[in-house]
């Protein structure tokens, strides 16, 4: 799977394990499509999975009970809803949290000052997991939807800004040199040449703010929702509602690829132009 | 002769953790209007700083930088820039790195287009102007960096070893071509360059240079006419200088006795 690949070092590693004795083997053989292999796999852990229901193992639904149970949901329309109140929440959260990150790594990047400033706080609360802040946000923020955001907002914002920050620290010195040297000032510097060619860095940070940001959803949802798929689970978890659990998990994991699917996408549009590709 | 590029007793020191290096050692020189001049040393001898103090991406510690007969404050468009490592910019395309010069001195879009389309006729990359840096051999990003310089129009080339990296046949290659177009717009080239032979073939005059601290070794007159041909890079005349310049840049008196 290419889904952690980052623009930095991307150059292919030397496998050394492979050896030259695998070689000809792996070029005799036809090779089945990445593709195929992965219906494989999932066609193969449904079966395992209806295979454990079938045992009966601690009540555990199998796939057929949780697919009435998604329709179910489907139909009356909750878990439309609910994937709609979590997706606002994280969408709004990465949305602000980026918009934050990428200026104020710029300036951690640009200028030693607001480095020296801003560090200590981003190196500081980079440690402290996003979840931790939910007793602090209750506390400062209410229970409305303000401090679910606000620990999603703090997860996209600390994993993006440290991205942004090495992506300017990264910027080439003979670029910026080569842009002054035909009038470029400042400004016109930072959006033309730092701006483009921290992108990738950018891009992968928003990635990984992303990923951040989906995975404190849950926790962001016990304080108290009305709605979202994790205050639904929540709330199963209460009556042993077992498929709606399973409904649960499968949309967040499903709504999470598909939302980094995206990102890699606009990565690989935005940064088509990078040598190592 | 009016000088285009003056260095009037400049010293360029950094700061070492005990000590102060100093790259350059109140060094003088005078490069006229449409001279053609390379600078050799060994490494550390500075000569990269001197370009970069033309340039004005370095200031000098002391002394000062005339371009024009005006102090140097700082980079501008007047002076075009060649750096060894092409610095193009990879997300452009080579139409988009030749314009980039062009959008900021706010050439309108018509003549923008003409005039980079000119300059990429120029470096033989026609049929390239839409690709990207990373599609492009080492030459051919050279090539393209230059069209980017010459697009806007400097009166004076600064070329910091802009060839160092590329292979005998391709080095030779755009030095015929540079040679060319210098005989036909004479615009004021100081040239930076670790190779002699590059350094003669090019130049009216090689400025050699010596380290620890950088200063001026001395300057050899490269007697030969112009248009540089094979013929004259296979000539006696030429192995004469070359090997002059071969001397003074091996067997350098030690900075005690300092030559000039």
């Amino acid at each position: 799977m290419s889904s952690t690949e980052t623009p930095v070092k991307r150059a292919t590693p030397v496998r050394e394990s492979a050896g030259p004795a695998r070689e000809p083997r792996r070029r005799g053989r036809p090779r089945i499509p990445a593709l195929a292999l992965n219906l494989i796999a999932l066609v193969a852990g449904i079966g395992l999975w209806a295979w454990l229901a079938s045992l009966g193992i601690q009540a555990l639904p199998g796939p057929a009970a949780v697919a009435d149970k998604a329709g179910e949901l489907i139909a009356d329309g909750t878990l439309a809803d609910d994937a709609l109140a979590s997706l606002r929440r994280v969408l709004i959260g990465f949305a602000l949290g980026t918009l934050l990150a990428v200026p104020v790594g710029f300036l951690m990047g640009w200028y030693p000052v607001a480095r020296g400033l801003l560090e200590p706080y981003v190196q500081f609360f980079r440690t402290v997991p996003p979840l931790a802040m939910i007793p602090l946000a209750i506390v400062l923020l209410g229970i409305g939807e303000v401090p679910k955001i606000f620990v999603i907002f703090l997860a996209a914002f600390l994993s993006s800004v440290v991205a942004a920050f090495q992506g300017v620290v990264g910027v080439e010195r003979t670029l910026i040199d080569a842009a002054r040297v035909l009038g470029a000032h400042d400004g016109t510097i930072f959006l033309k040449v730092v701006v483009p060619a921290s992108a990738p860095f950018i891009l992968v940070g928003m990635r990984i703010g992303l990923g951040s940001a989906w995975g404190t959803l849950v926790a962001a949802e016990l304080i108290a929702a009305q709605e979202g798929l994790g205050y639904q689970m929540q709330k199963a978890q209460l009556y042993y509602d077992l498929p709606t659990i399973f409904v649960g998990l499968i949309t967040i994991g499903l709504l999470g690829l598909l939302m980094d699917r995206l990102l890699l996408l606009a990565e690989r549009r935005l940064t088509r132009w990078q040598e190592t590709r | 002769m009016n000088a285009k590029i003056s260095f009037r007793d400049v010293s360029r020191t950094f700061p070492m953790k005990r000590t102060t290096f100093t790259a350059l050692d109140e060094v003088s020189l005078d490069i006229g209007d449409e001279e053609f001049v390379t600078v050799v040393g060994p490494s550390g001898c500075g000569k990269s700083t001197l370009l970069n103090l033309a340039a004005g991406l370095a200031v000098p510690t002391s002394g000062e930088v005339l371009v024009d007969g005006k102090p140097v404050t700082g980079p501008g468009p007047d002076r075009g820039v060649i750096f060894q490592q092409y610095a193009l910019f990879p997300w452009l395309t080579v139409r988009g790195n030749v314009e980039f010069g062009l959008k900021l001195a706010s050439v309108p879009a018509t003549e923008r287009r003409r005039r980079a389309e000119r300059a990429i006729e120029l470096v033989g990359l026609t049929d390239f102007a839409d690709a990207l840096p990373k599609t492009l051999s080492g030459g051919m990003k050279q090539r393209c960096a230059i069209a980017r310089a010459y697009a806007v129009d400097p009166q004076v080339l600064l070329m910091d070893e802009p060839f160092g990296a590329l292979d005998a046949l391709t080095r030779v290659q755009l030095q015929d071509q540079l040679l060319d177009t210098w005989s036909r717009d004479r615009r004021t080239v100081l040239f930076v360059t670790h190779d002699v032979d590059e350094a003669v073939y090019l130049a009216r005059r090689v400025v050699v240079m010596a380290a620890r601290p950088g200063r001026i070794q001395s300057v050899i007159e490269v007697d030969l006419p112009y248009p540089r041909t094979e013929a004259i890079r296979l000539s006696p005349e030429f192995a004469r200088i070359r090997n002059a310049v071969w001397t003074a840049v091996y067997h350098q008196t030690p900075a005690a006795t300092t030559a000039a």
